[in-house]
């Protein structure tokens, strides 16, 4: 199983999921990334699934329950990257992400989390 | 036609990558072989999780028109479903999950075929057109 590397930039957690995700390795992330938070004190979170192919239900609900613990920490997610075929057929699927926030890049997640008051 | 096994959640990965290079190979655009690549994905779970495993077949096919396509049937020998007609019902869960990948899959296909009993194990053929 490949494991997600995250990176610590200032108050922000990177993730830039780069693999072809299996359920064990979302759930490792979802644990990975909650013992950051707690060991960083980070603010804020930042997913990049430009490389990702496919969301599927297992993998959209990995991605709101990620945005729902790290509110726990006080952290904000972003999901950034989304490509275009992802977005409709996420749509059509019917999975909408609640609870988490969506840019389209990096820099504009970035911003998105700066401008948190 | 191409036989996979599905007894893992490498399996599931590599079921979806077959199954994106048929789509490719078949001519749909990137719209559809990214909706089918994810119907794949939540029916080779459901074999999985729901049937303790079992296999997919991946097959490139063409209709009477002409038109080009890819049809995938999963199959598993598992406890089966009960009732097909609420097991196909957005939100309707069985587990944890959010009830959305039997219903969701058939909305993201052109055909959607389920055939299952309770003892027997499930069998579900799908296919996506290219269009």
């Amino acid at each position: 199983m490949d494991q997600v590397p995250i990176l610590k930039i200032g108050q922000t957690l990177f993730v830039s999921i780069q693999i072809d995700l299996q359920d064990e390795s979302v759930m490792q992330l979802q644990e990975d990334l909650s013992a950051e938070l707690v060991a960083t004190a980070a603010s804020g979170v930042i997913i990049d699934i430009t490389a990702v192919e496919i969301v599927d239900s297992f993998i959209g609900r990995m991605l709101a329950t990620i945005g729902s613990i790290s509110r726990l920490f006080d952290a904000e997610t972003v999901i950034v990257g989304m490509r275009p075929a992802v977005a409709i057929t996420l749509t059509e699927l019917g999975l909408s992400l609640n609870g988490v926030r969506t840019a389209l890049n990096a820099e504009k997640g970035l911003a998105l989390l700066n401008g948190r008051t | 036609m191409d036989e996979l096994p599905i007894q893992s959640g490498d399996d599931v990965v590599r079921v979806r990558q077959h199954v994106r290079n048929a789509a490719a190979s078949s001519g749909l655009s990137l719209v559809d072989q990214t909706k089918l690549v994810t119907a794949a994905s939540e029916l080779a779970r459901n074999t999985l999780i729901h049937g303790g495993g079992g296999v997919a077949r991946v097959e490139m096919v063409k209709s009477a028109n002409g038109r080009s396509g890819v049809k995938l049937h999963f199959a598993d020998e598992g406890p089966g479903i009960a009732d097909v007609n609420l097991a196909l019902t957005d939100g309707w869960t069985s587990g944890t999950g959010l009830g959305l990948g039997l219903s969701g899959s058939r909305r993201l296909v052109d055909e959607f075929e389920l055939t299952s009993e309770p003892g027997a194990g499930t069998n579900v053929t799908v296919v996506k057109w290219s269009r």
